[in-house]
């Protein structure tokens, strides 16, 4: 046989006996890859007259890109929001971790914390791409400590702060830069608050509301300043209200500028949300949902006392379950969303030709069977 | 001819893709020695093709050793165009069986010179010795390929304007948009089938009827260009009992005889 590339010489990879997402649908079709990214087979064929070195049987599952998890506090005895000499390690740990639950890249989490912990941490972890060595990190997600005293949650109200000196000189005072930062959580009622979230998304950071007691004009004027997301909807702000839905109503807002969307998490454990506020949040937008986990330094332990940033909590036990939703869009929320909400739809988040080969392949309970990271296996259910 | 006369679309298009089946297993292709296929696109064949899918995922057929010729392209479509005959066949076949994309011919409608295209086509079939069996399907106005009513019955792999019979016919697959049907196609002339070794032609369908009437039961004439076949040695019209309506009783009930529907030889 002649030699079967033209344009490269790398392997391809051809997934069979598959069914992948595609077009929002599960469809029966090969998954093929090269040099890490998703290949388009109709050009191979007819460009370079190529064909595939491998074949993976994949035996019927389903082939969905891999999970983003933008809310991730921690895991497995590791805090993200401890001024740890060494958060390297710690995040490396859950990273690996994570591989097991089909999540490719992820937001570590920081809570409130005083200046010292994030002038500590944050210098300490870069963006990178995932691998064997475990999910790749996108960024932090820094939730607070701009945020509303009145809907703190498990926040420690000796370190929230307000805008002082004028929006993001606090921010660099606060957080020490904002390099490696992919997401800001903050209270858009804060006075001073619309210049800073205009400020951050001119920088490329998503800027999110949640912890706050906002009305809903309050929220569409950050979103119309750029915000475009919903730190875990309906948990620590305002309850909907016919008169002000506050920024639950951003759902269904007329105030959203034309082609933008404003994604929205959703804690889906059945605890934090009631599955028929879910299915409510869901309905009226489905296209804004995004799955996120929440997950605290107890995540994968026994039940005991754990930290989680300054405060000390317990767990009795842990559960999750998706509702509501279609088996694709179920997916599409752990990994589309996310995707476009961060702005990495190009190469993340959906099986597109030329999309980083970032996969995990699901039984039909959508149990995790194994991890792709750029086309490589790096993670598979033992028997 | 051979006039094969099944009871509908799916018989007629299992009889066709057993044929072609088993012509290429007698064949025993080996990599010294291709068996060169001509291939059609199209709803026709559409049901023959999925058959042969079948046959190859269970191990009876081996596309290994075999090259194809499509008939026609679009000319100026893209070829990522899902209308696209590239697309068609993509989809359609190639994708699902084990043929090695060097051994896929179709034209290329966006080639630089559309001239040189044509006469290279020519000269890539001679190299691989001429076309063993030539499958092919019947347009509403009678024609084989692209070759519109007029198109010389010695013509040869060019350029042809379509007609706008067939433009009507193929809007359905535009969105039903007239304005977005390509105007043009790279066609095999019916010269070029005629020069197979042996032809098939599927036939399905009450629109067909008209066609096939005039194809085997009237003159041969340019203006019905599939009637050119009666001249060729070795010919075999599959088609279904629809198909027939136009036909004379008494040429139906010749060929629904004894041993008609056999498939080998």
């Amino acid at each position: 046989m002649p030699s079967n590339k033209s344009v490269s010489d790398a392997a391809i990879t051809q997934f069979i006996n598959c069914r992948i997402l595609r077009d929002h649908r599960l469809q029966r079709d090969d998954l093929w890859v090269r040099e890490g990214k998703v290949l388009d087979p109709e050009k191979l064929f007819f460009d370079e007259k190529g064909y595939a070195d491998k074949l993976v049987d994949c035996e019927g599952s389903i082939i969905a890109p891999g999970f983003i998890d933008v809310q991730i506090n921690g895991g497995y005895g590791i805090d993200f929001s401890q001024a740890s000499d060494d958060v390297s390690s710690g995040v490396s740990f859950v990273a690996k971790k994570i591989l097991q639950h089909g999540v490719t890249s992820f937001c570590p989490t920081l809570v409130t914390s005083p200046p010292a912990v994030y002038h500590k941490v944050l210098p300490q972890i870069k963006v990178s791409d995932g691998g064997e060595h475990g999910a790749g990190v996108l960024g932090f997600h820094l939730e607070g400590p701009f945020i509303s005293v009145e809907k703190k949650g498990a926040h420690p109200e000796q370190f929230l702060r307000t805008f002082q000196s004028g929006g993001i000189e606090d921010l660099m005072e606060a957080y020490g830069g904002l390099d490696n930062i992919a997401m800001v959580t903050l209270a858009p009622e804060l006075g001073g608050s619309q210049s800073v979230v205009k400020e951050l998304c001119q920088r490329g950071i998503t800027v999110s509301l949640g912890h706050s007691v906002a009305n809903l004009s309050q929220a569409e004027e950050a979103v119309h300043h750029g915000a475009s997301f919903i730190t875990h909807l309906f948990n620590a702000m305002l309850p909907f209200h016919h008169r002000d839905p506050g920024i639950v109503g951003l759902l269904t807002s007329d105030q959203v500028p034309a082609g933008r969307t404003v994604y929205y998490g959703m804690i889906a454990d059945g605890i934090h949300t009631n599955p028929a506020a879910l299915r409510i949040a869901h309905r009226a937008h489905p296209s804004g949902l995004v799955l996120v986990t929440d997950a605290i330094t107890a995540m994968g332990l026994p039940p005991g006392r754990h930290t989680l940033g300054q405060q000390v909590i317990e767990i009795q036990g842990l559960h999750a379950y998706v509702a509501g939703c279609s088996v694709e869009e179920a997916l599409e929320a752990a990994s589309l969303h996310p995707a476009k909400l961060l702005g990495i739809s190009h190469k993340k988040g959906n099986l597109d030709y030329g999309s980083d080969a970032d996969l995990v392949l699901l039984d039909d309970a959508l149990n995790v069977e194994a991890t792709f990271i750029s086309g490589e296996e790096v993670w598979r259910k033992g028997p | 001819m051979r006039l094969v006369i099944l009871d509908d679309y799916d018989l007629a298009s299992e009889w066709a893709a057993k044929y072609i089946r088993n012509r290429i297993i007698q064949f025993k292709p080996s990599a010294e020695r291709y068996f060169t296929l001509g291939l059609p696109t199209g709803s026709t064949p559409y049901g023959c093709y999925k058959k042969l899918i079948e046959f190859y995922r269970s191990g009876d057929i081996s596309f290994k050793y075999v090259k194809t010729f499509n008939m026609d392209e679009y000319v100026g479509l893209p070829r990522a165009h899902p209308e696209s005959y590239h697309s068609y066949m993509w989809n359609n076949f190639f994708k699902h069986i084990d043929i090695d994309p060097a051994n896929a011919h179709i034209l290329d409608g966006n080639a630089e010179d559309l001239e040189t295209e044509c006469q290279a086509y020519e000269q890539k079939i001679a190299e691989a010795g001429g076309i063993e069996l030539f499958v092919g399907g019947i347009g509403p106005d009678g024609h084989i390929a692209f070759n519109e009513p007029g198109s010389s019955l010695v013509s040869r792999t060019r350029v042809k304007t379509l007609a706008k019979d067939t433009i009507v016919a193929n809007a359905r697959f535009f969105g039903n948009d007239l304005n977005k049907v390509p105007t043009m196609a790279l066609t095999v002339g019916v010269g070029t089938v005629m020069d197979a070794k042996e032809v098939m032609i599927l036939i399905t369908g009450a629109h067909k009827a008209f066609a096939l009437y005039k194809a085997i039961e009237e003159g041969v004439n340019h203006m019905w260009t599939v009637s050119a076949f009666q001249q060729h040695p070795r010919t075999i019209f599959v088609c279904d009992e629809d198909a027939t309506l136009e036909l004379r009783v008494k040429t139906v009930k010749y060929f629904k005889g004894p041993s008609s529907t056999d498939d080998a030889e």
